[in-house]
């Protein structure tokens, strides 16, 4: 399928969020060869998750699209989808890289009209909502979807629902005999986008994430804000469905702990005032959001945010980090305990909703990779002597906008390190 | 040396002086450590508070509070700190040296027992069980005293038939064999932890 593609002057991406699409393109529109991989059906990544951008609280389809537009107009970037690398071997300039691409089940005959899904009746849990919704065993990922081709899950694979979906495409794209397969990959860089995933929440025992049935973590309640999320916008909470109009946000939930993540995520503050808004915007003058914090951090031109919804009247912030979360069995309410620091007044604050600013952790794993990619204590992947870098949020916990930065950062060295292999080859 | 010479900056008194003190300035006053102490409520400083009273210089109010001595070594505190304070044991450390200063609140039951226990225990290198509970019990006067002994009589005489309680200690207390040399590695440890703290013996 892809193995004759690429040769030691091709750059290897790992990871299809925003900052590997942005790595791609980067070094692509540099006139490069690049194969862009991407372990699940679609590209986009965590970002095609969230609701809003701070500062700006715009859109992320937006940037999406412009990526997408880049994408399809550009040659030089081979996309894979629902492929892994199993382990990377080699040194600067000539690695090989082992692939291993699972079926989606459905081949490029695909036109995206949705009749598998009608056809098929098991449901899984959306992936694409963190879980907290349900779709159809055949989905379309997302409305941004690249490719935007349906998948079939796995777990229906020889049950009749297969049969039935093969039997609704009228175009033939429905393949259930596709095998996985794994191919080796010739390169000459890599650079890894490989991102980040939430930290574990359940692990920070006191909050009770995964007991107390209305603490919920940042990213779902991104997806609880979202109009294309489970609750189509509106923010209600998971016990009984309730409109959740007081809201209280847990800063540093898993992060700057050495129980936990040692680092800070550095996004989650800003996260967090940004998410007070979705909570305003919904509920007007009747909504109560409340942080609690360590400090805030809102770096460089970020405290104008912060300033503004410092003025916000349906905001209030408490200088503590909360000791433990109860519940009010009765009423599914949450009662925040702490002390907070500007005073050290004991509370015991009621809330309809806690939302854990969950911790970013590096998503890479067990992937044999050559000594040359160095990691930090926390995972994140270290400026090396090699032909590998770390782009995104698997090199740093980072926003968008210098996930970007970063990724463009990653696609020039890695250029630098084929074009040099280029001038030995010409030799 | 003696810790007067630190008096203008409590914070270095107590990293010099205070077992575990160095880790007074990792605190990022987050709150965690009271909000989770089970005996938070009664404490008139909460561990986080005394933490930045220290760094305040607030030396009088620190060392004479009763906080540190309502710890009951739970150490809920410390397996929950981000930072990894062991608060539990700088607790006991600050307890322990606003005694040796003799700044420490009179009447704290807990630093009476603990200071009962001890003088009762290095005497003869056996803890004199009758003495100690005996001495708890008219450590208030001598009518709650008797009050106390009533009270208590029927574990008392349980014990006494169960042969777990001597009377006879009372006048002749059991001694380990080797008390004296008990009393001299005492000395010896008091006199390498004077030195230690910069406390003149």
């Amino acid at each position: 399928m892809a193995g004759s593609v690429a040769t030691s002057q091709t750059i290897l991406v790992v990871g299809g969020g925003i900052a590997g699409m942005t790595a791609a393109l980067e070094a692509a529109e540099c006139g490069k060869e690049v194969v862009l991989i991407e372990k699940s059906p679609t590209l986009g990544g965590r970002t095609t998750l969230l609701y809003r951008y701070f500062p700006k609280m715009c859109h992320p389809i937006c940037g999406l699209e412009i990526n997408l537009r880049r994408l399809k107009g550009n040659r030089r970037v081979r996309v894979l989808t629902l492929a892994e690398p199993v382990a990377v071997s080699g040194t600067r300039g000539d690695y090989t890289a082992q692939i291993r691409l699972a079926p989606r089940y459905v081949n490029d005959n695909c036109t995206a009209c949705g009749e598998c899904a009608r056809a098929v009746t098991a449901e899984i849990p959306n992936p694409f909502d963190y879980n907290l919704g349900r779709i159809k065993a055949a989905y379309l990922p997302h409305a941004m979807a690249y490719p935007q081709r349906y998948v079939l899950d796995p777990s229906i694979i020889g049950s009749e629902d297969a049969d039935r979906a093969k039997a609704a495409c009228r175009y033939g794209a429905v393949d259930l005999d596709m095998k996985e397969e794994t191919v080796e990959l010739k390169v000459g860089a890599v650079v890894w986008a490989t991102g980040w995933q939430p930290y574990d929440a359940a692990r920070i025992q006191p909050y009770g994430y995964g007991r107390l049935r209305n603490v919920v973590t940042s990213v779902e309640f991104e997806r609880l804000a979202d109009p294309r999320g489970p609750t189509g916008g509106r923010i209600l909470r998971p016990s009984d469905g309730r409109e959740a109009k007081n809201v209280a946000f847990i800063q540093c939930a898993g992060s700057r702990d050495e129980n936990h993540l040692r680092h800070c995520s550095r996004v989650c503050c800003m996260a967090s005032l940004k998410q007070t808004q979705y909570v305003h915007e919904a509920w007007g003058e009747e909504a109560r959001s409340t942080v609690y914090y360590i400090d805030i951090r809102a770096i460089d031109r970020f405290e104008d945010f912060y300033r503004r919804v410092q003025a916000d009247p349906t905001v209030s912030f408490v200088k503590s980090k909360v000791a433990r979360i109860e519940e009010d069995r009765a009423s599914g309410d949450v009662i925040l305990h702490g002390v907070d620091t500007e005073g050290y007044h004991r509370y015991a604050a009621r809330h309809d909703l806690a939302v854990l600013a969950i911790g970013m952790e590096p998503a890479l794993r067990a992937v044999e990779v050559p000594p040359d990619l160095p990691f930090d204590a926390s995972g994140f992947i270290e400026a090396g002597a090699g032909g590998m870098f770390g782009a995104g949020c698997a090199a740093a916990p980072l926003d968008v906008n210098r996930a970007v930065q970063s990724a463009t950062a990653a696609a020039l060295r890695a250029i630098q390190v084929v074009n040099k292999t280029a001038d030995v080859e010409t030799i | 040396m003696s810790g007067e010479r630190y008096r203008n900056s409590f914070l270095r008194e107590v990293e010099h002086n205070v077992e575990e003190g160095h880790w007074v300035k990792m605190c990022m006053q987050c709150g965690v450590c009271s909000g989770s102490c089970p005996f938070g409520p009664h404490w008139a400083h909460p561990p986080q508070e005394l933490f930045m009273m220290i760094r305040a210089g607030k030396r009088e109010e620190v060392l004479g509070s009763d906080a540190m001595w309502m710890c009951t070594s739970c150490y809920n505190c410390v397996v929950r700190c981000p930072r990894k304070l062991p608060i539990t044991h700088i607790m006991h450390g600050l307890a322990n040296y606003a005694h040796r200063l003799g700044l420490a609140p009179k009447n704290q039951p807990t630093r009476q027992f603990a200071k009962m226990f001890w003088d009762n225990l290095s005497k003869t290198g056996r803890v004199n069980e009758l003495k100690l509970s005996l001495g708890l019990y008219f450590k208030d006067g001598f009518k709650q005293g008797i009050r106390n002994a009533l009270a208590m009589k029927d574990i008392g005489l349980g014990m006494l038939k169960a042969k777990r309680l001597n009377p006879l200690e009372l006048v002749k207390p059991h001694a380990c064999k080797g008390a004296k040399d008990i009393h001299a590695i005492l000395a010896k440890a008091k006199e390498i932890e004077d030195r230690r703290k910069g406390l003149s013996a």
